[in-house]
């Protein structure tokens, strides 16, 4: 008899946003119709992959690939990845990625009409340390146009992927930030129904994180699916 | 059960400018050197208007063969304008499943793209496997239409493709894990 690592809690109502969610335009040809298939968790969800730093090195400063400063406000964004239980989940991989200060992507498929910073491409990449811990440095991306509605905006955000210790684990999320006007009016943040969950997304000013004559800092934490207290036994 | 003290941060799409953490070598299961039975798995996702999914990233975990140094048993790719995703990697085996149960072997798929706020995950499995007729998650599905979505078919010596129809006829059997 072998013993796996425990399964994973079901997540809680309301608090992830649903794919059918009509207000964003692009959900509408996307969400399957049928009700997900709810199924026992096995050595496949309860494990998954670790991505090591060998084969992907950190990448803790966004501002400087060139050598040159990239345009637009520095910050510093740090924060903690734990489980619902609180215990930190050390040593998982964060990737990031973002518009530029004038909200543009390096990217081909942006086609919004602002600047692109040689200096700026938009990948970070960094991994908790043994008590969860995370930080890099970049510039605050800019609002950017999208074709959802008349006059839609996205507020200004941070994308990011982790992984945790199983793929039932894996989170996509963006980062808000506090007091952005078009919060209100994003229908992608708006999504989740849970007003709290929700609020979640939006990081704080950190000002033991700020550090003087250089960078706002801001403070964001990722909480990741919890596993249930017994293990599972295969025989 | 004690109640989390925490919950779980809410997804949100991954976006249609994702390519930035894209890395086309992540597609490519064997980089590392792995040997064993080599294949190409590839798909094209369509919507529910028929037309193909030209911007998700496209996600394979697989616990057997085990992850090893030379064997990360997890890829990433893009799917192209026709909607269409391409691993390299090795076939995988039978799989521990509860109790006694053997899972025939499968890859674990998850699907992210715009237009998609939570991630949906999927399995592929091998048309043909005799396992597939006991595997306790194919048996949960009575239709065999549906049961149909999830195997992939042969398509060439070490080529295996599966479509995946993300909403409407035929649509896919995505799973909540
Ligand atoms: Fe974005």
């Amino acid at each position: 008899m072998t013993v796996d690592a425990a399964g994973f809690r079901p997540l809680q109502p309301r608090t992830q946003p649903p794919n059918d969610s009509p207000e964003y335009g692009s959900t509408r040809l996307r969400h399957p119709a049928r009700p997900a298939l709810r199924i026992p968790q096995s050595v496949t969800e309860t494990t998954g992959p670790v991505l090591s730093p060998k084969h992907f090195p950190p990448m803790p400063d966004l501002t400087m690939l060139t050598g040159q400063a990239a345009m637009g406000e520095r910050i510093i964004v740090r924060g903690r990845v734990v489980d619902e239980d609180n215990r930190p989940v050390p040593s998982t991989i964060i990737e990031i990625w973002q518009a530029n200060a004038a909200g543009r992507y390096d990217h081909p498929g942006d086609t919004h009409d602002a600047p692109l910073d040689p200096n700026f491409h938009g990948e970070g990449r960094v991994f908790s340390d043994e008590d969860g811990w995370y930080q890099f440095t970049t510039i605050k991306p800019g609002a950017y146009p999208w074709g959802n509605h008349h006059n839609a905006w996205r507020p200004n955000h941070i994308h990011y992927s982790l992984f945790g210790t199983g793929f039932a684990q894996r989170l996509i999320t963006q980062m808000y930030f506090p007091g952005d006007p078009l919060l209100p009016l994003d229908p992608i943040f708006l999504a989740t129904p849970d007003a709290a969950a929700r609020n979640r997304l939006i990081a704080s000013f950190d000002i033991e994180a700020t550090q003087p004559a250089w960078a706002l800092g801001y403070r964001f934490d990722f909480v990741l699916r919890g596993r249930n207290a017994t293990p599972m036994e295969n025989t | 059960m004690a109640a989390p003290r925490l919950t779980a941060t809410a997804s949100q799409t991954i976006g249609p400018f994702w390519h930035l953490i894209e890395h086309a070598e992540m597609a490519d299961l064997l980089r590392f050197g792995a040997t064993g039975e080599a294949i190409t798995v590839t798909g094209t996702i369509t919507d529910g208007a028929g037309q193909p999914v030209a911007d998700a990233a496209v996600e394979i975990w697989q616990s057997s063969p085990p992850v090893s140094d030379s064997f990360p048993a997890y890829g990433r790719a893009r799917t192209d304008t026709a909607g269409r995703f391409e691993f390299r990697t090795l076939k995988p085996g039978p799989v521990p499943g509860l109790g006694n149960a053997q899972q025939a072997p499968h890859l674990a798929v998850t699907i992210m793209a715009r237009g998609i706020l939570r991630g949906l995950t999927t399995r592929l499995y091998f048309q043909g496997e005799p396992l597939n007729d006991t595997d306790p998650v194919l048996s949960l599905i009575d239709d065999p239409a549906q049961r149909a979505t999830l195997l992939a078919r042969p398509a060439g010596p070490g080529a295996w493709t599966l479509d995946i129809r993300l909403q409407g006829e035929n649509e896919t059997v995505f799973m909540d894990i």
